[in-house]
């Protein structure tokens, strides 16, 4: 967060991500941590990229950070310094034994996916269908009155 | 150390990178990075309480961890094709400088 350059910011948040990945199947949710890898490593940090080539041209800013960068470093800072107050005075007690994982996690998520989560699996399709039609939507929304005004131009 | 503390403290450490990135950059779209970093802080929380807690088989930290990740996909759509609808607008990605919605 602290490079220069939009592309190496780019691309240490997909070591990130990826990281984030290996940390979830080291825990033993091999679902989540290959989805992660899927979304973020596959499709966000690609999204981030194009957004990044679609958006470059005046780079020359003399700052890459804003004029309240001083204020919220140091708001992060202390956000940090309570949560790992709070992690460290909570009294986790070190479990006798860690439970083991269940035996096949997939399986089982596939049937409460099918069986219990089905209503909010619904939900999420449907949200997601509608985010990506409003995101083509979006992008496309200034390209519309271009062929009014060549018209325009060329009649006058 | 106490395995559960060291992935509340990564998550602690990924969620301050994520709140300064957001605050401190110029750019649009590392602001949504650092949002993206803090989603992932608290689905690391979540797949930690999951793994350490004392129901595992019961899957709702990862059922949870899912929805999460979906709902991030979207949420980063939306908003890059907001940033390049306002560049496009705007020729600009500078948050200290878009000043107005109206156009």
């Amino acid at each position: 967060m602290t490079l220069r350059r939009l592309v190496h910011c780019a691309l240490a948040l997909t070591v990130a991500f990826a990281g984030l990945a290996a940390l979830y199947l080291n825990l033993g949710a091999e679902f989540a941590g290959l989805a992660q890898l899927l979304v973020y490593v596959g499709a966000i940090a690609i999204l981030i990229v194009f957004a990044i080539l679609l958006t470059r041209g005046d780079d020359t800013a003399e700052s890459v950070f804003s004029p309240s960068g001083l204020a919220g470093a140091i708001l992060a800072a202390a956000v940090f310094a309570v949560l790992a107050w709070a992690v460290e005075t909570s009294g986790i007690v070190h479990p006798a034994a860690i439970p083991a994982a269940p035996p096949e996690p997939m399986r089982s998520i596939g049937l409460i996916l099918m069986h219990r989560y089905i209503l909010p699996l619904e939900v999420i399709a449907l949200m997601l269908t509608a985010a990506m039609i409003g995101a083509v939507i979006l992008a496309l929304r200034e390209k519309r009155p271009q062929p009014e005004q060549i018209q325009r131009s060329s009649a006058q | 150390m106490n395995p559960l503390a060291t992935c509340l403290l990564v998550s602690a450490l990924l969620f301050a990178v994520g709140l300064a990135g957001a605050l401190t950059r110029r750019s649009a779209i590392l602001v949504l990075a650092g949002i993206e970093l803090m989603l992932n802080a608290a689905n690391l929380n979540f797949i930690a309480f999951w793994r350490f807690g004392p129901h595992p088989e019961a899957l709702t930290g990862i059922l949870f961890v899912i929805f999460a990740i979906a709902v991030a996909a979207a949420e980063a759509a939306v908003g890059l094709a907001l940033i390049l609808a306002i560049y496009r607008h705007a020729r600009t990605s500078d948050v200290s400088e878009i000043t107005e919605m109206k156009g």
